[in-house]
């Protein structure tokens, strides 16, 4: 995913500028034009790093990054070459936003559109109470994810942990390798074209190289959207 | 016997049951009702409301009048300022507040649309801040509020960068002392076309909203949240931490820690839209004191006054204000009151009030969405009776009465400021609020709970 050579490149470096300039630049840009590819070295953890965006950007940060990066972004492409803490992209809007390694609990929390992209693998509440994003991981998912999942499509390449889309709304679950349970009101579909379709649109826009026919699908039994007492038990 | 009059009969005591009848204390007529209700239906009593039973509070303290030893203020000549800002510890733009009382959150879907209207209009005539709630920001809403504090609930419902930037403060919300600990619900019924929109939710479908936000968990998440939140808003919009009154101390000094800007407790007779019976009636601790609590672990910090306290939960009177604030509150906030200012539970309605199985001072479905005067609703029939423009002008007014009351209070202890009542202007009636509002019982020098000197 290298940047276009051609264009200029504004370098930031997090171990001479704060976390908080570097912020404030870019969202900068939502009102006034200026250098629309960035660099950022050495973040080393920094928590929310390039959150709250709102331009047609290209960042990309060349590192390990900590809690809620690319928070509710808008519009723009942030890019993580390292692992990510805790809520990445959480709630983002649209855009896209990419991780090389590995994703800590939360990723995607709440996001009501754009694409997020886990290449390596993600822990637990992946996707909890999504609302419209589409989140694709390319290994595994820890336990709790989609939870309350609302909207959107999470697709995972590799395992899911247990409890697997519990109290899941409308949301939709691909999985390929193994479930190691489902939650509350959580239960396998049936795999048709347009779900394949979709799931087949989803790994190309993430870049992932996978057969979409070998995925399942899982969703909402709809058995809990309105309160019978004989489901109690599965509260 | 004149036909229709009840003529006293020595066989009946004064409800018209004869003596020899005797009703349970355990088992009065009410707990019956409860149980074979739910023999019938299988599902515990949720309704709106807040905490029903006797619990100690605001009324259980007296206020020590100006005399020999403290002159008073002159009553209708000398300033009693009642101005409160809010946020001053790390945002760029605190919030300026011209009366020390806010409107709680209350959601759009628990409330309908002009409702919510109203709450702005009434706060923005007295100059104060109202808030959003579970379901997001509603544009009426925005636009009828000068002061909008947006409420960052775990549900997340309708989240986003632009209204945040919208806001002038952000709360988040930990919990609600009507159910400190509990999550929230929306039942089916109240989940309109434009209510399931905001929450990407099918229509009709009964929403619960989680307990725990989804992305922290913990007062060390919790901080590098607020950090994010300050970094999406550049560091202009103060953020408030809302806490159900519990643990209250290590709630309060946690959310310090945090890098809260101001701490909302809301007391267990704080309101609500929709919640369990057994959860509004047996969890949390009392407003009163909750305050004391809230004071003491600001002031242990150093933080008193720098971090901003508001108090909430069963404020009715400028009384009840003056006491919030003489324990050292610096505002408190009003979710019931307000409905209520604006006809809730009116016996201008008490016929319709009867169709619906309630009565007129008793109504507490608020969750079922059939409220006669159009504020609970989300029946666009309903909600087409109450007009916003009238209904602001009355939250208006009670907020006015409310200053007024609590600056009678205040010039009455010789007070320049509202702010300058303190806990020695007060005395307790009863051993409990005496313990737990740490001030004398009247007519002693006895702290129950303290030591003597
Ligand atoms: C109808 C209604 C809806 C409410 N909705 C919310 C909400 O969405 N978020 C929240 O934090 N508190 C909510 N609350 C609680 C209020 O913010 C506030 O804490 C409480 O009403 C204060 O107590 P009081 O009603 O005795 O004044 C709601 C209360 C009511 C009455």
């Amino acid at each position: 995913m290298a940047v276009a050579t051609s264009e200029a490149v504004e370098v930031v470096d997090l171990a001479t500028t704060s976390v908080r300039e570097l912020n404030q630049r870019l969202h900068d840009l939502a009102r006034t034009p200026g250098p629309r590819l960035w660099r950022i070295l050495n973040p080393n953890g920094a928590h929310a790093l390039a959150c709250g965006l709102d331009a047609d950007l290209e960042v990309e940060i060349e590192g390990h990054v900590g809690y809620y990066c690319a928070g509710m972004n808008k519009r723009a492409t942030v890019r993580v070459h390292g692992n990510a803490s805790t809520g990445i992209a959480e709630n983002l809007m649209s855009g896209r936003v990419e991780v090389d390694g590995n994703v800590s609990q939360s990723a995607g929390a709440t996001g009501r559109g754009g694409l997020l992209v886990v290449r390596g693998n993600a822990s637990s509440r992946c996707g909890i109470s999504m609302k419209g994003i589409d989140i694709v991981v390319g290994g595994d998912v820890g336990h709790m994810s989609a939870f309350m999942a609302q909207k959107g499509c999470l697709v995972v390449c590799g395992d899911a942990g247990d409890a697997l889309g519990d109290s899941i709304y409308e949301a939709r679950l691909y999985v390929r390798g193994k479930v190691a349970g489902l939650g509350a009101d959580c239960i396998e579909k049936e795999l048709r074209e347009e779900h394949v379709a979709q799931l087949r649109g989803l790994l190309e826009a993430a870049g992932i190289d996978a057969d979409p026919t070998e995925f399942r699908r899982y969703g909402s039994a709809r058995q809990l959207y309105t309160f019978k007492i004989d489901n109690a038990g599965a509260y | 016997m004149t036909p229709g009059v009840r003529h006293p009969d020595v066989s009946e005591r004064g409800d018209g049951q004869p003596w020899n009848l005797r009703e349970s204390y355990l088992f009065p007529r009410p707990v019956i009702a409860e149980i074979q209700r739910a023999a019938r239906e299988g599902i515990y009593d949720i309704r709106g409301f807040g905490a029903k039973r006797r619990l100690p509070h605001f009324d259980d303290l007296l206020f020590l009048g100006a005399s020999i030893s403290r002159y008073p203020l002159e009553g209708y000549r000398e300033r009693c300022s009642t101005d409160v800002v809010l946020g001053t510890r790390f945002a760029k733009k605190p919030l300026e507040l011209a009366i020390p009382i806010t409107i709680a959150g209350m959601s759009f879907g628990a409330l309908s649309a002009p409702a919510k209207e109203a709450l702005g209009r009434g706060a923005t005539e007295v100059g104060t801040s109202t808030t959003t709630g579970d379901g997001g920001m509603t544009p009426e809403e925005r636009e009828h509020s000068k002061i909008l504090v947006y409420q960052l609930l775990p549900s997340r419902y309708g989240m986003n960068p632009d209204d945040l930037r919208k806001a002038d403060a952000i709360e988040v919300v930990v919990g609600q002392g009507a159910k400190p600990g509990g999550g929230g619900m929306l039942l089916g019924h109240k989940i309109s076309d434009r209510v399931a929109e905001m929450r990407d939710l099918p229509k009709g479908i009964d929403q619960r909203s989680a307990s725990r936000h989804p992305d922290w968990t913990g007062p060390d998440d919790l901080e590098i949240k607020i950090t994010e939140l300050r970094e999406i808003t550049d560091w202009e919009k103060p953020i408030f931490v809302k806490v159900g009154a519990t643990r209250t101390y290590y709630d309060v000094q946690l959310a310090v820690k945090a890098g809260a800007d101001v701490i909302v407790v809301d007391g267990m007779q704080g309101g609500t839209a929709a919640t369990q019976e057994v959860f509004i009636e047996h969890v949390g601790i009392p407003t009163l004191p909750a305050t004391r609590i809230a004071v003491d672990a600001l002031q242990e910090l150093g933080m008193h006054r720098k971090v901003q306290l508001i108090v909430s939960g069963g404020i009715r009177s400028g009384a009840d204000v003056a006491k919030a604030l003489a324990l050292g509150a610096d505002a408190v906030s009003i979710g019931t009151a307000a409905l209520i200012a604006m006809g809730d539970n009116s016996p201008e309605y008490e016929r319709e009030y009867r169709k619906i199985g309630s009565s007129a001072g008793f109504y507490d479905d608020w969750q079922a969405g059939r409220d006669p005067v159009g504020i609970s609703t989300q029946d666009d029939e309903l909600a087409a009776r109450f007009d916003p423009v009238v209904g602001g002008r009355k939250v208006a007014n009670y907020l006015r009465v409310l200053t007024l009351e609590t600056q009678t209070l205040a010039r009455a202890c010789g007070k320049s400021h509202v702010h300058n009542l303190e806990p020695e202007d007060l005395v307790a009636l009863t051993i409990e609020a005496a313990a737990m509002a740490r001030v004398p019982l009247a007519g002693t020098d006895w702290i129950p709970g303290l030591e003597r000197p």
